[in-house]
């Protein structure tokens, strides 16, 4: 990273829409998801630009198991075959998510940007906006409204109580819990991470604390692999969950 | 007015104090329930996985699905516990 990366702030979580103190306003987490984009573009654009018939080079196989995995474990166990036009969302968004959260663990950056909620939000809400649109060009807004608000065989005494909370399960608990899993769970294993690596340096001193130096350090090196897969399992789940709320939305439970 | 300066003083201190019980409240009861499910939801599919290995990868999925769902509502605490201020 340049010394102009390592002068631009972290963002408080609190600050949404306030611009950054680097050049043209950015902060840290802007530059990380320009970062992810511009990774997720060149796998794909490099990935595909010389095919081969059997797959060689990093950008080729990164490409093809990335679109054999979501079309795999995230669509056709969930959609089934119906839901493969919405594979190149589903692998964007999968792939984007990766990159941005891999940064956790990336020396000299070490920060998910998914720590902050605007990203989170962001693609929660295009999340939340394209299952609702499914929903309604599919079934008919009045067919999808009635579907998704009334579950079947509940007796008609108990609707009052249901429909409410089917509405709020539905259309606001939904996006926010997308939002604020990915975000959680980024911003967790962040703090765990930087918790043990100043335990780490301060117990690395000249005194009878270096005893214990070594259990914090050997914590420190397994919680790095561990949230390797914490960024990897989070994206598959942002991605399968959209995969299961468009399903839900193009079939109704009868 | 000393004394009553005083006491106000020492009635921000004890909402700081506060503050932070509550914090630690919030997401310690927001982390029971959801530890006990997570508990639940892998159990069960590790049952299932060793019944049957064949349906390993579906069950793989829908654990995760199950993780994500339980796991929603410990996070709905954690970011509580930040929101939170005294």
């Amino acid at each position: 990273m340049n010394p102009l990366f390592l002068a631009v702030d972290v963002p408080p979580i609190s600050h949404v829409t306030i611009w950054g103190n680097g050049p043209l306003g950015l902060n840290k987490t802007i530059i990380i998801y320009g970062l992810a984009t511009l990774a997720t573009i060149l796998v794909f654009l490099l990935g595909t630009s010389k095919k081969k018939l059997v797959p060689s080079g990093i950008f080729q196989n990164t490409a093809e198991s990335g679109v054999a995995f979501v079309r795999n474990q995230v669509i056709l166990s969930t959609m089934g075959p119906e839901g493969l036009p919405y594979l190149p969302y589903l692998t964007a968004l999968f792939f984007f998510i990766f990159f941005s959260n891999i940064t956790e663990i990336l020396p000299a950056v070490q920060f998910p940007a998914n720590a902050r909620f605007a990203m989170p939000m962001t693609l929660a809400l295009a999340t939340w906006v394209i299952f609702n649109v499914v929903g309604v060009v599919k079934q008919g807004p009045g067919h999808y409204l009635k579907n998704s608000l009334i579950p079947p065989g509940v007796p008609s005494f108990l609707l009052v109580l249901v429909v409410p909370i089917e509405f709020i399960s539905t259309f606001l608990v939904r996006p926010f819990s997308l939002m604020v899993r990915l975000f959680a769970n980024m911003l967790a294993g962040h703090l765990i991470l930087v918790t043990f690596a100043t335990l780490t340096a301060a117990l690395f001193a000249k005194s009878f604390t270096i005893v214990i130096f070594p259990f914090s350090f050997a914590l420190l090196v397994a919680m790095t692999g561990f949230e390797i897969l914490v960024s990897f399992l989070q994206a598959f789940i942002f991605a399968i969950l959209t995969a299961v709320y468009i399903g839900g939305s193009m079939h109704p439970e009868h | 007015m000393a004394l009553l300066h005083l006491l106000a003083q020492a009635a921000v201190d004890n909402n700081k104090g506060l503050t932070a019980i509550g914090r630690g409240i919030v997401y310690g009861g927001a982390a029971i329930g959801p530890g006990i499910g997570i508990g639940l939801v892998v159990g069960n599919a590790i049952t299932a996985m060793a019944r049957q290995p064949e349906s390993a990868g579906t069950v793989r999925t829908i654990m995760f699905l199950g993780i994500a769902f339980t796991e929603a509502l410990a996070l709905f605490g954690f970011v509580l516990a930040f929101i939170i201020s005294g």
